[in-house]
């Protein structure tokens, strides 16, 4: 089998790569400041906080990526004279901003939920131990249940960040050319499609896990003065 | 509230809809086969078996759906005809959207149904099967009566969530031309150059899907439990 057109284009697959890692890592950052509030917000007791993230949570994990890409990238062009006139229409224009934006969204509506599961598991006596000491409200989150539930939601948040990684390859269909818009196009110049398709898998999984093995290297470092199993599978996480 | 006006474009998404629960249907049937299949591979006696059954599930969640659908709808026909090509043969294949889709969503879906099973045969008490086996039952017999009907019951949680992640997983296969929910609000919107109003029409009745999935879901749970709860 002729393998040249791999080779060729090997630099410019990378190159996809490159912006698929930039865009996984930016949705993944920007998603997770969200999703903390947002976990918060579902886990109070005021209903003006929890009914929103609620639905916030409901709606972005209960319909398709590709569906929320669309309604970002296309839908908001339906209302050009309103973000124009709040002066976000610039934004909205570019793929790139539409990508990140959406995948935010869906990833901390994902996040938010793992962290929602975790922070239930937050051992009660922790919590109590805290309160008689006489911690409150943000700072008994920030010192006790926050980096206790980060460290219970850490497996499951290493599903989240593999899925994630995964699901970029959607913007390749709003235009963008990370690895997988790199490989269409090359497809549809030379009509190679199952070397370049191939190609762009083994690559996908070559960075899938290499990410996963760090981040269980990293697992295993931070539970390892405690000798406690992490506890996986919170939150029940299987993809988009 | 804002209200829908689908100008006239609302059996257009219905229908998209009816083809979206076939198509997820069908796919789950599948995966729920490649599912048995892999879980019987990962433990199998035969080292080739587990490695196979190995590498299935790695691959498949190590790539992302849509490249599999590229390759399985693009890939496949062009890697056969280049074979048949090198035998000195000429030869043409057309894959069917909706074969092509169904196939790659239940080959995908496998992977996780896979890993589901795999869990759900763990959680049989091993007693039971050596129980079974000192009475005398073969092989098969042990897994018909005693693992499968058991493994149901562990099952069906994560079966659940794969299909709930399968449902939405279909809206890929719009990509490759079949008129499914998502590609009949894409031609919708189009037509009528209102993106929002479609894409959120859609998005509703996907949201809907998942609702009534859970709905479901936690029905059939309650039922499947019912001789396990006490008092």
């Amino acid at each position: 089998m002729d393998l040249a057109i791999v080779w060729e284009s090997l630099p410019r697959l990378l190159e996809g790569a490159v912006l698929t890692l930039e865009i996984t890592f930016l949705s993944l950052l920007a998603g997770f400041c969200l999703a903390v509030p947002v976990a918060m917000a579902r886990l109070t007791p005021r209903r003006m906080l929890r009914v929103p993230a609620y639905v916030y949570m409901l709606y972005f994990r209960g319909t398709p990526l590709l569906v929320q890409l669309f309604l970002v990238y296309y839908g908001s062009g339906q209302f050009q004279p309103f973000l124009d006139q709040v002066g976000v229409w610039f934004l909205f224009r570019e793929a790139y901003f539409c990508a990140v934006f959406t995948l935010t969204l869906n990833t901390a509506a994902y996040t938010a939920e793992i962290l929602r599961g975790a922070m239930l598991v937050v051992p009660r006596g922790e919590v109590e131990a805290a309160r008689s000491l006489g911690m409150s409200g943000l700072l008994l989150f920030r010192r006790i249940i926050l980096p206790k539930a980060l460290r219970l939601a850490l497996p499951a948040y290493t599903n989240e960040a593999v899925f994630l990684l995964q699901a970029t390859s959607l913007v390749s269909i709003i235009t963008l050319l990370d690895l997988t818009g790199v490989a269409r196009i090359i497809v549809a110049q030379s009509f190679e499609p199952y070397k370049l398709y191939i190609t762009a898998g083994l690559i996908y999984l070559v960075i899938t896990y290499t990410f996963v093995l760090v981040s269980r290297r990293l697992e295993r470092r931070l539970s390892a003065h405690l000798r406690e199993q992490p506890a996986g599978g919170i939150g029940n996480v299987v993809g988009r | 509230m804002m209200s829908l006006d689908l100008h006239g474009y609302g059996w257009m998404l219905w229908q998209g809809l009816e083809r979206t629960i076939m198509v997820g249907l069908a796919a789950m049937g599948l995966a729920v086969a490649f599912g048995l299949l892999g879980a019987w591979g990962k433990f199998s006696r035969y080292r080739a078996a587990r490695w196979f059954a190995g590498l299935y599930t790695t691959v498949v969640r190590g790539v992302p759906e849509l490249i599999l659908i590229l390759l399985v709808y693009y890939g496949v026909p062009t890697l056969v005809q280049d074979l048949a090509a090198g035998a000195g043969h000429d030869l043409r294949i057309d894959l069917n959207p909706f074969v092509a889709g169904v196939i790659t969503i239940g080959l995908i879906y496998g992977a996780f149904a896979t890993e589901v099973f795999r869990g759900a045969f763990l959680a049989i008490p091993r007693g039971q099967i050596e129980a079974a086996r000192a009475f005398g039952m073969g092989h098969v017999l042990v897994v018909r009566r005693v693992v499968l009907p058991q493994m149901w019951r562990f099952a069906l949680p994560g079966l659940g969530n794969v299909w709930m992640v399968l449902i939405k997983a279909t809206a890929l296969i719009s990509l490759i031309q079949l008129d499914e929910l998502m590609r009949s609000a894409d031609i919708a919107a189009r037509a009528t150059r209102l993106p929002f109003t479609f894409f959120f029409a859609a998005s509703l009745l996907y949201l809907g899907i998942t609702v009534v999935s859970m709905l479901v879901q936690g029905r059939i749970e309650a039922w499947a439990d019912r001789g396990s709860r006490q008092g």
